[in-house]
């Protein structure tokens, strides 16, 4: 394709914003989708970011819509963001950063890739990325599943407080950083620094781990280790798992029921 | 924060507009740095030299004879240039406060740039047979329709939006800097670099001269160094991520070339999209679909990626 003739076509709407440039000004819903019984579909590609979250809630919270199919999302940020509600929505495209954050009960497909900080504390639903994903993929995850097909950044699942991570391509560094809760599934090799400081939780990695993080240790897998992660590749589809290396938290530096060096002496 | 951008042409010919791309990339990614702006833009090599002066700051002090004062700088940069033997073929005002000359010259490059430069408040801001460096206080659009960087048309480029975060909003900490006296190397950087005295100390012992109060500047200098001893720019980006301490992603370019690094924590983003006849890299994927307008596949590099394509 000629890249030139692509940058003549890329015209923008001119969008409001406030004095700082970063609230859009206009919050009118666009209501431009076309609705069938539950379900409905709409074209992104002229929409601001914040007609497109506004469509999306009046489709979903005042149409009864229980199916969304998004398309031409341009790889913009902040799509499908606080959606606290069980639908479907498919997004036809890539997705910029911050897509799908803080979602409760929503099932989101994204057909192309993501950009940093996906699913960012998802309550519960699923979210499905065809592609790759960026840094910081279901940071602070709290439930649901977040399922990318393509490769992941660095810092995957950093905080996670619960869910499921699973990747089918590789991961960056530090994957797993202080991680409370939850499991991650790596299907590729993963970057240095792997569960570095994780709390609890469980991360299983197909492929070459570069290095362990500080008090993340190798785990005994057990029938119920084989029964979960078999049991999340058959809801998605995904074949048989491959042979996986269980990782959790060594729990050395769990020092909070010891005594400070200057009170043992005391209790001495 | 901060937004970069990098662009470059593998179905050749030159003639690319890769100034309007840059802009159009750049203002997709206002919301990263709404400071300054600058460009690091190469055509095919020209006969002669372009040299690109900042005269004053663009938010320095207005005095009564402001004016006055920038006409004299006119005439000595002028003067100064033809005095070194350059055969001057141009002079054309960019904005009230920057120019640009063309000219041949046979001498030694770095002398001229340090005669120019050791005029008060002058700068060089890029000097070279194919890059041209502008940079300004404002963003994409503004910076591109001062300049007249729409009808750039060349073979790549580099870009950045400012968010000040080190040192001070004006043109001397605005990036691309320059990779000073290499005639045809520029960086952009998004990042911190926490070394930066140590590195600033042992440059300018080893006789290079800084520009700036900004950190990034230590790049586009290390780097000349590195290659002044006979690295590759390869080689240089390499060792660059074991010398240089902090978060970063930095871009360089040179005549033939673009490359980019990312630090070993792989802090700051890059989205990477790559076909047979486009190479775009930018922080967000939203800046490379202004310029490929449809669904396509993109990555990020992993932390300590060093990646080079040439043209």
């Amino acid at each position: 394709m000629d890249p030139v003739a692509a940058g003549e076509s890329a015209a923008e709407p001119e969008v409001l914003l406030d004095p700082r440039g970063l609230v859009e000004l206009d919050g009118t819903v666009p209501k431009v989708s076309e609705i069938d019984g539950d379900s409905a579909v709409f074209d992104a590609h002229n929409l601001s970011t914040r007609k497109i979250n506004g469509e999306l809630r009046w489709l979903i919270y005042e149409q009864g819509v229980k199916n969304v199919v998004v398309k031409n999302p341009s790889a913009r940020h902040s799509l499908g963001v606080g959606i606290l509600a069980r639908c479907r929505i498919t997004f036809e495209g890539s997705l910029g950063y911050f897509a799908c954050g803080l979602i409760d009960g929503a099932e989101v497909h994204i057909t192309g890739r993501v950009g940093w900080s996906a699913a960012e504390n998802m309550m519960s639903g699923v979210v499905v990325i065809d592609s790759n994903a960026g840094s910081l993929a279901g940071a602070a995850l709290r439930g649901g599943d977040l399922v990318v097909k393509g490769q992941v950044g660095a810092r995957t699942g950093i905080d996670q407080k619960g869910g499921t991570i699973l990747v089918l391509g590789t991961a960056g560094s530090m994957t797993g950083f202080m991680m409370q809760r939850g499991h991650q599934i790596i299907c590729g090799d993963v970057g240095p620094g792997l569960g570095d400081s994780m709390y609890d939780g469980t991360i299983y990695v197909g492929g070459k781990v570069r290095s362990l993080g500080i008090d993340c240790v190798p785990g005994e897998w057990t029938d119920a280790d084989t029964e979960f992660v078999q049991r999340k590749f058959r809801i998605y589809g995904l074949g048989s798992p491959p042979d996986l290396q269980k990782f959790v938290c060594g729990k050395k530096l769990y020092n909070y029921d010891n005594l400070e060096p200057s009170e043992r002496k005391l209790v001495l | 924060m901060c937004g970069i951008a990098g662009i470059i042409y593998r179905n050749g010919g030159g003639e690319q507009h890769v100034g309007r791309d840059m802009t159009l990339m750049l203002q997709a990614m206002k919301h990263r740095g709404p400071d300054s702006t600058g460009y690091a833009l190469y055509r095919p090599a020209a006969d002669s030299y372009v040299m690109h002066v900042k005269l004053a700051e663009a938010n320095g002090r207005r005095d009564f004879d402001f004016d006055e004062r920038l006409r004299r700088q006119r005439r000595d940069v002028e003067a100064r240039v033809l005095e070194l033997g350059a055969r001057l073929h141009t002079i054309e005002p960019a904005t009230e406060h920057a120019m640009t000359m063309t000219f041949d010259h046979d001498g030694d490059l770095k002398r001229l740039a340090d005669y120019v430069e050791d005029l008060r408040g002058v700068e060089v801001l890029s000097l070279g047979r194919s890059l041209e460096i502008v940079k300004d206080l404002g963003d994409a659009k503004t910076v591109a329709a001062d300049y007249k960087l729409d009808e750039f048309m060349g073979t790549h480029g580099i870009g950045h939006a400012r968010m000040a975060t080190e040192s001070d909003v004006d043109i001397a900490n605005a990036h691309p800097y320059w990779a000073y006296p290499f005639p045809d190397v520029a960086v952009v950087h998004n990042g911190q670099l926490t070394n930066y005295h140590l590195w600033r100390r042992r440059l300018e012992r080893a006789g290079h001269r800084f520009q700036s109060e900004c950190d990034s500047e230590i790049i586009a200098v290390y780097l000349a160094e590195r290659m002044a001893q006979g690295d590759s720019l390869e080689d240089s980006m390499r060792r660059s991520l074991e010398e240089l301490d902090g978060v970063f992603t930095y871009i360089c370019v040179t005549e033939d070339a673009l490359g980019m690094a990312k630090d070993e924590l792989g802090a700051k983003p890059l989205v990477l999209y790559e076909s047979d006849d486009i190479v775009a890299l930018a922080s967000e994927e939203i800046a490379i679909r202004k310029v490929v307008d449809r669904e396509i596949e993109t990555y990020d590099p992993y932390e300590s990626e060093v990646m080079v394509w040439t043209r």
